[in-house]
């Protein structure tokens, strides 16, 4: 589309500084944001395991970053990330199939949702993981 | 009167029909994502334990065999989704015809391969335990 000259020059609709910004506009644009940086983050997961299988000498250099605080804060980070794609890619599955949650309010309260579900999420895995 | 043609774009297109191929991949990437809701959860708790427990916990949790055979398949559906998702954002982004191509060619051969390192990864652990 965005490759195509247009054939007249009628105008267009209203692009994103028109619009308020709202919380679904957020949520949108985070699931894409998140998508692409966990895109890059499997890489560095699929790096690992190739490390752990080849038995690599440098494996206690990969243990140091990831228990470094910047290691952790990545890793953590990580989980937020790949804890909202899922909970909002549920709800895009949600409204492709069903097509339930278009009612604006709903919408919003879903987006919240999301954001809270998670940061919390993350905290609630990572507690798990390391207290069982 | 500059624009004697007040025939919309729109109105050219219709009636020729969809390119009948938007809607499969639309579908691909619902049905990978599907399978990846079940499977995630799994990867995260397992994930975050293997890197606090070191190096020989987390070898000896890919050689069992159902960490290894669902680590399989979170990767197939997780790259299988990561290539349609990349591959849209490219579409969006993109307008250059040659660099469009050059990244989507990227996009494929990176998923594929990064595919097969981690399928090769999971076996030699899980077969190369001896289990």
């Amino acid at each position: 589309m965005s490759g195509t000259p247009r054939a007249d020059s009628r105008p267009l609709s209203p692009h994103l500084q028109i619009w308020r910004p709202h919380i679904t506009m957020a949520a949108s644009i985070t699931h894409r944001i998140t998508g692409v940086a966990l895109y890059f983050g499997t890489v560095l997961i699929a790096a690992w395991l190739a490390m752990l299988a080849i038995g690599s000498d440098d494996y206690p250099l990969v243990e140091t970053i990831v228990s470094s605080w910047f290691g952790q804060a990545l890793l953590y980070l990580w989980t937020v990330a790949v804890l909202f794609h899922l909970v909002n890619g549920i709800r895009h599955m949600l409204w492709d199939g069903p097509a339930v949650g278009f009612d604006p309010k709903v919408a919003s309260t879903v987006s919240v949702f999301n954001y809270a579900f998670a940061i919390l999420g993350a905290v609630g895995i990572w507690a798990a993981a390391t207290l069982l | 009167m500059a624009n004697q043609n007040f025939t919309t774009p729109a109105k050219v297109t219709r009636g020729l029909g969809s390119a009948k191929s938007g809607t499969l991949q639309h579908i691909r990437q619902r049905v990978s994502a599907l399978a990846l809701v079940g499977l995630v959860p799994w990867f995260l708790y397992s994930i975050i334990r293997a890197f606090q427990g070191g190096e020989a916990s987390a070898a000896g949790w890919v050689a069992q065999p159902l960490p290894a055979l669902l680590l399989i398949l979170t990767a197939g559906a997780s790259f299988y989704h990561m290539r349609i998702g990349m591959q849209v954002v490219i579409e969006d982004y993109i307008a250059k015809t040659g660099t469009r191509a050059a990244l989507m060619i990227l996009n494929s051969f990176a998923c594929i391969a990064l595919f097969l390192v981690v399928v090769l990864s999971v076996l030699k652990l899980w077969i190369g335990a001896g289990a």
